[in-house]
């Protein structure tokens, strides 16, 4: 069975909109003119439009200032193609109702494999029926159709009759196909699934219908598209239409998440008997992800109080793992805030993130417990007690503004090997997070410093190197933004920082420039 | 018990023949205390200097350098593209709220046979940081083997099992090749004031990009063993 949804992306946003103005989700749609619209190469590109906007002369594939020029009251949203396809593999999950697998097709339909199910459902009609009416629930228009393979039921839906039925071969009359040829061969040849190019060659030929391909000697026909791929020769899309070729399809899969629990004989409300659940329950959990050759990523706790309550735990992890004593003792450390009210009667553990990972040599002697804990477990452990943002690795980044050419990175996040970048000689070693102002003595307005005061301190400056001017980034600040002139000093006790004027006198940008001092030398 | 390993009784008396004077690119304590002020950089610098002078050369293990919010506010963060070069690559960064998970994060990094070493900055005297929580930095820091450079802002010397305890300050740079009027290479004078294994003394110590060098400040009368006196007297006196 094919699921055509040719109005997905539009009829998703409408129903967002409807909910978010809080009514229904059948509520009759508004009289607006809206097109979903993407980024394309060219500028704004129109994606998908509404029933107004077609009849206004809008039509997908259209730039927006054309649709513009059509139809100046068009609202242009921008569209969402990654929910749209999230939606599409939810919807994937959900059409197993009808057959055992179900496959993504393109970025607006669904196969389902409906071989010896149909009966289930009362017929093959009865159960198109059902997919109508299931699917029109959830306010998507849909074109089904029915056949024994996979491109005639893609063929059929896209563009022949309403709810069309191929019956399956084996209860057709005789031939090598079951007539399935005749039935199709008025389709036109875009139903063989291929591109633009292979059909504007088709249609130069003069072929416009699938029964025209028949006509034409097979040998012909493969010295013509030999060049082509296989997803776009002719003959063996017709091959695959008529089933004497195998289609190979990708179904989707759902898979649940590694999950463990334990039910409590008698509700616990003391810190160590839950611990000691916990360390059963990492156990149970590393056996599980142990048989799927996983380690989890993230893990979540649930708690479920006798007073219907639960209260959820996440952690973290640098790197996959299955260690149960390391699982154990993070969860261990989030458990402080926990209210046990009543007591505990549930605690459930899922590994909501796993990655693959294959087993590994047990530790054989005991020299390993001496030797401590790998970084990813550090920083595990790091990280579950002080936040995840405060553990954090240094990256460059393209600036030359001083505290936008660093910045924060998660610590499993390297710098790529390639990465050569010129490095600026003669940067300090600690940045302030904001500059301080300082009080500076100097011979004239833009000359070197001669004497500052920092913090309740007064510096005589010894050796001055500088300035090295820096420009705001024009392209992200204000124009009223002034630009620095940073000066590396050393006072007459050694101390080295590096202060900066902003601005110059008489830039127009504000009186007398101010003083920093933004980082300190080691 | 092998009598032969136990000092002599003239050795003990002259302690200079037992404890060797420091010197740069001898193996480095596996817990030093530097004690710096917050009006300058040095004692990072310096913490960073004996790190790299200590660390096997082609060593591409991680370092990690846990802050707390007081040191973070007075003394700013890491700044990559000041840090050594063969640092830069290398470095992990921890802030933390207070000297309690600054220490329970120093700790947790010494637990780490995955890191080169570690660099702490804990500003003042904390409660939390008494002798106890030394000395559990310092037997965590010989189990496992990863050397500890705890940086000491504004602090007064307290009780503390360090191996290595120095005191530095900035002192001024040599000039540089080129621009005489310029500041030159990172240049510190720091005491060493106790140790269990070299005779405190005092060294002007420079980083020039190739390694760490020392030599003996001019105006300090060179004391020898009688220095070993009076290695500890702010400890002996509280």
């Amino acid at each position: 069975m094919a699921i055509w949804l040719p109005r997905l992306a539009i009829e998703r946003w409408q129903h967002a909109e409807r909910s978010a103005a809080g009514e229904g989700p059948n509520a009759p749609s508004r009289s607006a003119i809206v097109a979903l619209i993407e980024e394309a190469a060219h500028g704004p590109r129109i994606a998908a439009v509404d029933d107004a906007a077609l009849a206004a002369g809008v039509s997908p594939g259209m730039r927006l200032p054309d649709a513009r020029a059509l139809c100046p009251t068009l609202r242009a949203v921008p569209g969402d193609p990654g929910g749209d396809l999230a939606f599409l593999r939810r919807l994937a999950a959900w059409a197993q109702r009808w057959g055992p697998w179900t496959a993504l097709d393109g970025h607006d339909g669904l196969l389902v494999d409906v071989g010896g199910a149909a009966h289930l459902f009362g017929g093959e009609s009865r159960l198109l029926a059902d997919a109508r009416h299931c699917l029109a629930r959830q306010g998507l228009t849909a074109r089904l159709a029915l056949a024994p393979t996979a491109g005639a039921a893609w063929a059929l839906a896209h563009y022949g009759p309403e709810e069309a039925i191929l019956p399956d071969a084996s209860l057709r009359g005789p031939g090598e196909d079951g007539g399935m040829a005749d039935a199709l061969a008025c389709l036109p040849v875009a139903a063989l699934r291929l591109d633009d190019e292979v059909l504007l060659v088709l249609r130069r030929l003069g072929l416009k219908r699938i029964g025209d391909l028949a006509g034409i000697g097979r040998d012909a026909l493969r010295r013509r598209f030999r060049q082509h791929s296989p997803e776009l020769n002719p003959l063996i899309r017709l091959d695959r239409l008529l089933g004497r070729a195998a289609e190979p399809l990708l179904p989707i899969e759902l898979v649940q998440p590694a999950w463990v629990q334990r039910r409590l004989l008698e509700p616990i409300r003391h810190r160590e008997a839950l611990e000691h659940v916990l360390a059963d329950l990492a156990g149970d959990m590393a056996c599980e992800l142990e048989r799927r050759g996983e380690g989890a990523r993230r893990l979540e706790l649930g708690l479920w109080r006798v007073d219907g309550d639960v209260a959820m735990r996440s952690v973290e992890l640098a790197a996959a793992t299955r260690d149960p004593a390391h699982i154990a003792r993070l969860f261990s450390a989030r458990l402080d805030a926990i209210d046990a009210g009543f007591g505990i009667e549930l605690v459930r553990m899922r590994a909501v993130w796993a990655e693959p990972l294959g087993p590994a040599q047990a530790d054989l002697d005991t020299r390993t417990a001496r030797r401590g804990t790998t970084l990813a477990e550090c920083l595990d452990r790091l990280s579950v007690r002080l936040g995840a943002g405060a553990v954090r690795r240094p990256a460059v980044h393209a600036s030359h503004i001083p505290e936008r050419a660093q910045v924060w990175r998660a610590p499993s996040e390297r710098d790529p090997d390639s990465q050569a970048l010129s490095d600026s000689p003669g940067r300090p070693l600690k940045l302030l997070d904001n500059p301080e102002k300082i009080a500076v003595l100097y011979a004239t307005p833009d000359g070197h410093p001669h004497r500052f005061r920092w913090r309740g301190h007064v510096h005589e400056i010894a050796r001055v190197e500088g300035p090295e001017r820096i420009a705001p980034e024009w392209w992200r600040e204000k124009g009223s933004t002034r630009l620095r002139d940073y000066y590396r000093i050393e006072d007459s006790e050694g101390r080295r920082y590096w202060i900066y004027r902003a601005g110059l006198a008489g830039d127009g940008r504000g009186g007398l420039p101010d003083w920093f001092l933004q980082a300190l030398y080691g | 018990m092998d009598m032969s390993t136990l000092p002599r009784a003239v050795e003990l008396a002259s302690f200079g023949m037992r404890a060797p004077r420091w010197s740069p690119g001898g193996p480095c304590a596996l817990h030093s205390e530097i004690f710096a002020g917050t009006r300058d950089g040095s004692g990072a610098g310096m913490a960073l200097a004996l790190a790299l002078d200590g660390l096997p050369p082609g060593d591409e293990r991680d370092v990690l350098w846990v802050q707390d919010a007081v040191s973070i506010r007075l003394t700013g963060r890491p700044y990559r593209p000041g840090l050594p070069a063969a640092l830069r690559r290398r470095l992990i960064h921890v802030a933390t709220a207070s000297c309690e998970d600054a220490l329970f994060a120093l700790e947790e990094a010494l637990r780490c046979h995955e890191l080169a070493c570690v660099i702490g900055e804990i500003a003042g005297n904390p409660r939390a940081l008494d002798f106890t929580a030394s000395r559990r930095l310092t037997l965590t820091a010989e189990k496992h083997g990863v050397p500890l450079f705890l940086v000491r802002l504004d602090a007064q010397r307290d009780l503390s099992s360090a191996r290595m305890r120095w005191q530095v300050e900035a002192a001024p740079s040599p000039a540089p090749r080129w621009n005489a009027q310029a500041p030159g290479p990172p240049a510190w004078r720091a005491e060493l004031f106790r140790s269990r294994v070299h005779a405190p003394g005092e060294w002007i110590l420079c980083d020039d990009g190739q390694g760490l060098a020392a030599e003996r400040p001019a105006d300090t009368p060179d004391h020898g063993d009688l220095a070993a006196a009076a290695g500890d007297r702010a400890l002996a006196a509280r």
